[in-house]
């Protein structure tokens, strides 16, 4: 039964995908919250060096020393970094842009000279070859597991553990580092643990998704789940979520139109955040339209009860306080004195006689407390 | 030899090359200049990743390998790139490097969709995109070349036209604005025009690596000069000899990518500027950081002697080796002996009818002058 599981390819496929986007994500969450998701991107490029050097090496991919080998690329460019903007001659986004293309060049190039030599071709460097996961299988007990799967899996726990383990430390030291650094929490530390662990995710997940698709699953997920939630806890379960569901839209939908399976789960990532950004509950754009035209609303009606307040028991009330007037007085066109006049009136703050607006007794309250806050 | 240069220079493919090569580093190297100026190189990486698409739309709309149509798809989609940029960070509470990052991978994975799409095709043409992903000198044909030259000429025409307004802009931007400059527009300017280099450089160094060739060559040459005028010249230099050596190097060798071969030669020159340029470079730094601790040393131990000899009121006071070393800490031998070169101190025989050294170090008048004038300037007086 088991073993039908594991030789289902497009459950694997779609597993791959849900575990490198969440293991992706949990590390993602913290670099887009310390502002830093450039990194991933560098990191993603540089790591291609590293993979292309370990193999020549060793000719073995897969194994947690070729893994550490291979991350430690990606930790040594942001150290690169580091040091290039300590030098105060190149600003942080010109060192980034600066270290990554040349472990990337040169990893390439080993690619093209060692071409016979090596696993992976420029292609899949970029694109990543998901579709594939399931022919490179080991044996674990009686079953033949996808290597991908299993390494993916012990990355997704290993980052797991990490920011459960941390959790309170990393809390601090992505939001006040000035606050973690002064109680003793070493925020350096755990930042360059964080990167590691980024640099390990992006090797593992190097052979499904390549180097350039990785940065999607990093940065995007925990973006769409940070314009949902003002929660850290939340985030991480949300980014979790936004890996999956991309993962098995994007299966199915790449399937139906025979382009890049990676590609496509990438790119319902970004579905998935433009929905976000526009239909987020608090920090959407639509939520935002309906804040501030409930506000607009609001204000008319408030304006209107003031200005009917200002002229009742006037003598020439009976000319102020009638639709028309608005027009003059508060600049509204007919159709927008109606609109305020029909809206104060189902909120029983006026009352309409023909044409001669009245204020009810609630709307007299309003225009008083608007006109004497402090009363 | 000789005949295998020329032979080498008129080679049509290679000619080729290099006049692409040149027209990329020109208009990389100028436009780079203003972006790493504005901290935007990260930008530059984006809009690069984000031609892809473009690329590969524009191939979709013409059906051939259409120079023209890819280009024109590549600078639509990279200016697009920038726009949404600008709208998720004007409009949501995501920040710049995230927003980056969003656009970046997503344009980039729509791109990979778009070319997997072709290549299911089976159109025979399609064999060649893969060249823009990290760049085929060889594949550049001749009428290539006039498209590339006609986007640097506009590119190089706008830089001279709106040069003062660009100078100010990327310096002091809130300046430029009080002076009624449209700081917006002549943003938005700069940004289509990273779209520009990136364009000219599609099928040389290749989507991926661009972002390098907008970079480099402008860090490589602000280690050089303080003048925007000098830099710009230099970095449009330095582009295009990294793009020349790189893609001719690419040509001599099949299989090749272009695009990393030009990005290691550019960053060597960079490497070369951060540790060897006057004033900024490393080496410069360390040099006379060195001297500058060498000739402080040498005061030091100057104006030891000079106090000892004011406490004691003996001008010929003479010093013991051993006694100098354990003041300082450090061994002294060295600094003395310079001084003595230069005829401040003497290394003299004295019979004081003491145990000790025979040998004391004492100062000369003008060991005297010397720690006097030390002393001076340093605002010290010792009475």
């Amino acid at each position: 039964m088991l073993a039908d599981l594991f030789n289902n390819p497009a459950l694997m496929i779609m597993l791959v995908g849900a575990l490198v986007g969440t293991a992706s994500s949990l590390v993602g969450t913290l670099l887009v919250l310390r502002g830093t998701s450039m990194l991933s991107d560098a990191i993603g490029h540089s790591i291609v060096f590293g993979i292309v050097v370990v193999w020549l090496l060793t000719q073995q991919q897969s194994g947690p020393v070729q893994i550490l080998g291979a991350a430690l690329t990606g930790v040594l460019t942001v150290f690169l970094t580091e040091l290039l903007v300590s030098t105060r001659r190149v600003k942080k986004d010109a060192a980034i842009g600066l270290v990554f293309p040349v472990l990337f060049s040169l990893g390439v190039l080993l690619l093209n000279l060692y071409a016979r030599d090596v696993h992976i071709d420029t292609h899949t460097v970029l694109l990543g070859e998901i579709g594939f996961v399931w022919l490179d299988t080991v044996s674990l007990g009686d079953y033949r597991v996808p290597q991908s799967l299993i390494t993916m899996g012990a990355m997704t726990l290993l980052n797991l553990a990490f920011i459960t383990l941390f959790y309170k430390e990393l809390k601090l030291a992505t939001f006040d580092e000035a606050l973690a650094k002064a109680l003793g929490l070493a925020p350096g530390v755990l930042f360059y643990a964080l990167l590691l662990l980024t640099s390990g995710t992006a090797v593992a997940a190097f052979d499904a998704v390549g180097a350039v698709l990785f940065v999607a699953f990093v940065i995007v997920p925990p973006s769409t789940a940070y314009l949902l939630t003002d929660r850290l806890w939340l985030i991480f379960v949300l980014g979790a979520l936004v890996s999956i569901i991309s993962s098995v839209t994007g299966y199915y939908l790449a399937v139906a139109w025979n382009v890049s399976i990676g590609g496509m789960m990438a790119v319902m990532t970004g579905v998935l955040l433009t929905l976000a950004f526009l239909l987020g509950p608090r920090y959407g754009l639509f939520a935002q339209w309906l804040r501030r035209r409930r506000q607009r609303r609001l204000n008319e009606v408030r304006t209107l009860a003031v200005h009917l307040y200002n002229h009742e028991d006037e003598p020439r009330q009976a000319m102020e306080n009638v639709t028309h007037a608005l027009r003059e007085h508060l600049l509204w066109d007919t159709a927008r004195a109606r609109r305020v006049v029909a809206r104060s009136c189902r909120n029983r703050l006026i009352l309409c006689h023909g044409d001669v607006l009245e204020l009810t007794e609630s709307g007299r309250e309003l225009a008083r407390e608007i006109l004497e806050p402090t009363r | 030899m000789m005949a295998d240069m020329t032979a080498l220079l008129t080679d049509y493919t290679l000619q080729s090359v290099i006049i692409g090569a040149v027209l990329l580093g020109l208009v990389s190297g100028v436009l780079g200049c203003f972006a790493v100026l504005r901290h935007q190189g990260l930008l530059g990486d984006t809009m690069s990743h984000a031609a892809l698409p473009g690329v590969c739309l524009g191939f979709l709309i013409a059906g051939t390998r259409d120079i023209g149509i890819i280009m024109a798809g590549a600078l639509f989609t990279g200016t697009l790139a920038a726009l949404v940029i600008l709208l998720l960070t004007r409009m949501s509470r995501l920040k710049t490097d995230a927003a980056l990052g969003i656009v970046l991978s997503i344009f980039f994975a729509f791109g990979v969709v778009l070319l997997t799409y072709i290549q299911g095709q089976n159109n025979a043409a399609q064999g060649g995109l893969d060249a823009f992903l990290f760049g085929q000198a060889a594949a550049i044909l001749r009428s290539d070349l006039w498209l590339m030259g006609g986007i640097t000429a506009v590119a190089l025409g706008l830089v001279a036209m709106l040069w003062k307004a660009f100078k100010l802009v990327s310096f002091d931007p809130e300046f430029a604005a009080s002076l009624g400059f449209p700081v917006l527009v002549l943003d938005g300017v700069l940004t289509v025009m990273i779209a520009l280099a990136v364009v000219v450089g599609l099928q040389m160094v290749g989507v991926v690596l661009m972002a390098a060739m907008v970079i480099a060559p402008a860090v490589a040459a602000r280690q050089w000069t303080s003048r925007l005028e000098t830099m710009v010249v230099l970095s449009a230099v330095i582009g295009m000899f990294g793009g020349v050596s790189g893609a001719v190097l690419s040509a001599l060798k099949p299989g090749l990518a272009t695009g990393p071969l030009i990005i290691l030669s550019v960053s060597a020159v960079v490497v070369v500027s951060l540790a060897l340029a006057p004033r900024r470079g490393m080496l410069w730094e360390a040099v006379s950081l060195w001297r500058g601790r060498r000739r402080l040393r040498y005061q030091h131990v100057l104006t030891t002697l000079y106090r000892l000899a004011v406490h004691h009121a003996d001008p010929d006071y003479s010093s013991e080796q051993g006694m100098l070393d354990t003041y300082h800490g450090l061994g002294t031998r060295s600094a003395l002996r310079k001084l003595q070169a230069k005829g401040q101190v003497e290394w003299r025989a004295v019979a004081t009818g003491e145990p000790g050294p025979s040998h004391r170090w004492v100062l000369t008048p003008a060991g005297i002058r010397e720690a006097e004038r030390i002393l001076d300037a340093l605002g010290q007086e010792e009475r």
